[in-house]
């Protein structure tokens, strides 16, 4: 059995302000293996995001721990790549000094790592565009050069903060399968937060549902579909799907 | 960015109906402005020639233009003009520097940022004029003091303006900047300023305009040079003449300087549009 390399250990967490106190996370464990997509899904407000600020390190738990490759990140610095809700790129950065922004941080713009990043341009379809500004691209394409700034800081995991739902619809769709292959391709472990049940069976190979606030880990689903059927457009056409979405769906607490 | 580009060659009638009568509204926008001026021009000079209105209270086109010859002929006209530039363009220059450098400072603690908000209020509210008599006191009666009053009155407004800014930067940018292990140094520096460059120079544009009410204001006060002095020297001995042809020069200085700064606007923002 292969190392986990994200362990979440008995997480709590507790919101203090002027006016009270929130629990906003209650008792979360799991693991995430090398590779494996896990989405985290539940109603909204009900503190996956705040999750995924903990798991990136942004946020300290009140309780509890997180080891990413065995390291614990209240003690070790971790090398995280982080996709935001819209793609954060900075309007007055080219696409390529975009990419560039995680390095520059880092004190790693060395030539090998520009060149990995001109290289990851290049395969993805972005080198053509990598001296343009972010207002000249599609959103699609934004989408895929936010991944290329997460990736060529070579992170040990991908942290997907919903990531595509600033997309609309139809570019949803296309983005996310297009995201998907790439994270398959180099070989990259993600964890997503989203509150939208056909993107989480559609992606992952592991649901966790959470509760209402204060968040609990509801049930965890593992949606299987036959090989050649195993990408995100091609899941959604498949017979199998709807029965994954519906085992989800009933256990989302939902209030209208 | 405009995607459809209107294409010259062929047009459709309706495209070419719709170009011509933009061609037009156009033209009659451009007649009008000149004409307004023009007419108010020559009714100012014809009713001072006729003696409709008293050409030595009211003065005329003519007379003004007289004196700003005078002044060109005897050399006087650009020490004046240059006095008066260079008091507002350090006033504003350091108004804006100061007030980004403080702003940045108030974002970078919070902490300081809650314990001066009231002192920021009430300076804020102050007219900063009064202020006046109190830096000539202090600093001597002179440019230096000028400038000061000048830096006082733009000061205030840029650093609520630039930190307003610098409050309202994209959260997520800034958690961006923090998930690949940056600091406030990081954040300020790779995304809070460079985010803020368009505010930092529309509050040039506020605190230009200001700075000249601050330099005039400060040539009323004291000064041997200038076009705020020129004004009030004028005024005393009744020469209207001179009064109104400094006030025309002010308008015009004026307004190439706030030019100036949409015109480096332009350049600086050629290539980003959010």
């Amino acid at each position: 059995m292969s190392k986990d390399i994200v362990v979440c250990q008995n997480i709590f967490m507790k919101y203090q302000s002027a006016d009270g106190e929130t629990e906003a996370i209650k008792d979360i464990s799991f693991t995430v293996k090398p590779k494996e997509f896990v989405s985290i899904i539940g109603p909204s407000g009900c503190g996956k995001s705040t999750l995924l600020s903990i798991i990136a390190g942004l946020i300290k738990p009140t309780r509890g721990k997180v080891f990413i490759n065995g390291a614990d990140i209240s003690e070790n610095k971790v090398n995280i790549g982080y996709m935001p809700q819209k793609d954060s790129l900075l309007p007055f950065r080219t696409i390529r000094q975009n990419v560039f922004l995680g390095l520059e941080i880092q004190g790693k713009k060395t030539k090998e790592n520009m060149e990995y990043g001109d290289m990851l341009l290049k395969t993805y379809g972005l080198g053509d565009f990598m001296n343009k500004y972010p207002s000249q691209l599609s959103g699609g394409m934004r989408q895929r050069a936010a991944l290329i700034r997460t990736l060529v800081i070579r992170p040990e995991i991908l942290l997907l903060d919903e990531a595509f739902s600033a997309l609309d619809y139809q570019t949803r769709l296309a983005v996310s399968n297009d995201i998907h292959s790439i994270i398959k391709k180099e070989g990259k472990t993600a964890v997503m937060v989203t509150h939208d049940i056909s993107e989480a069976v559609s992606m992952s190979e592991r649901i966790i549902v959470l509760t209402n606030r204060p968040a609990e880990i509801k049930s965890i689903h593992e949606p299987q579909f036959d090989e050649e059927y195993d990408v995100p457009l091609t899941r959604r056409n498949h017979e199998a799907f709807r029965e994954h979405f519906n085992k989800v769906w009933r256990d989302i607490d939902v209030h209208i | 960015m405009s995607i459809f580009k209107p294409k010259e060659q062929g047009v459709s009638p309706e495209r070419a109906l719709w170009l011509k009568n933009k061609k037009r509204t156009d033209a009659l926008v451009l007649i009008t402005k000149i004409g307004i001026l023009a007419v108010f021009l020559i009714l100012w000079e014809v009713c001072a020639n006729t003696g409709i209105i008293d050409s030595f209270i009211m003065s005329s086109p003519s007379r003004i233009w007289a004196v700003i010859a005078d002044l060109y002929t005897s050399g006087e006209l650009f020490v004046h003009i240059g006095v008066t530039t260079y008091e507002a363009v350090m006033g504003f220059l350091w108004g804006t520097v100061l007030g980004t450098v403080i702003a940045a400072l108030l974002w970078l603690s919070p902490f300081l940022c809650r314990v001066l908000e009231p002192y920021l209020v009430v300076l804020g509210s102050l007219p900063k004029i009064a202020l006046g008599p109190i830096f000539i006191v202090w600093i001597g009666a002179g440019t230096k003091a000028i400038i000061v009053i000048t830096i006082t009155i733009s000061l205030i407004v840029t650093i609520m303006e630039v930190l307003n800014g610098f409050m309202s930067t994209d959260e997520d940018k800034i958690k961006l900047v923090r998930t690949f292990g940056g600091n406030k140094y990081h954040i300020f520096t790779k995304v809070v300023l460079p985010s803020n460059f368009r505010t930092i120079i529309s509050s040039l544009k506020i605190s230009v305009s200001m700075s000249w009410v601050g330099v005039i204001v400060g040539e009323f006060l004291v000064s041997r040079a200038g076009l705020g002095y020129l004004i009030v020297y004028g005024s005393q001995v009744f020469q209207l003449d001179l009064v109104m042809a400094n006030v025309f020069i002010l308008g015009l200085l004026a307004t190439f300087m706030y030019l100036f700064i949409v015109w480096i606007e332009s350049i600086l923002f050629k290539n980003q549009n959010e």
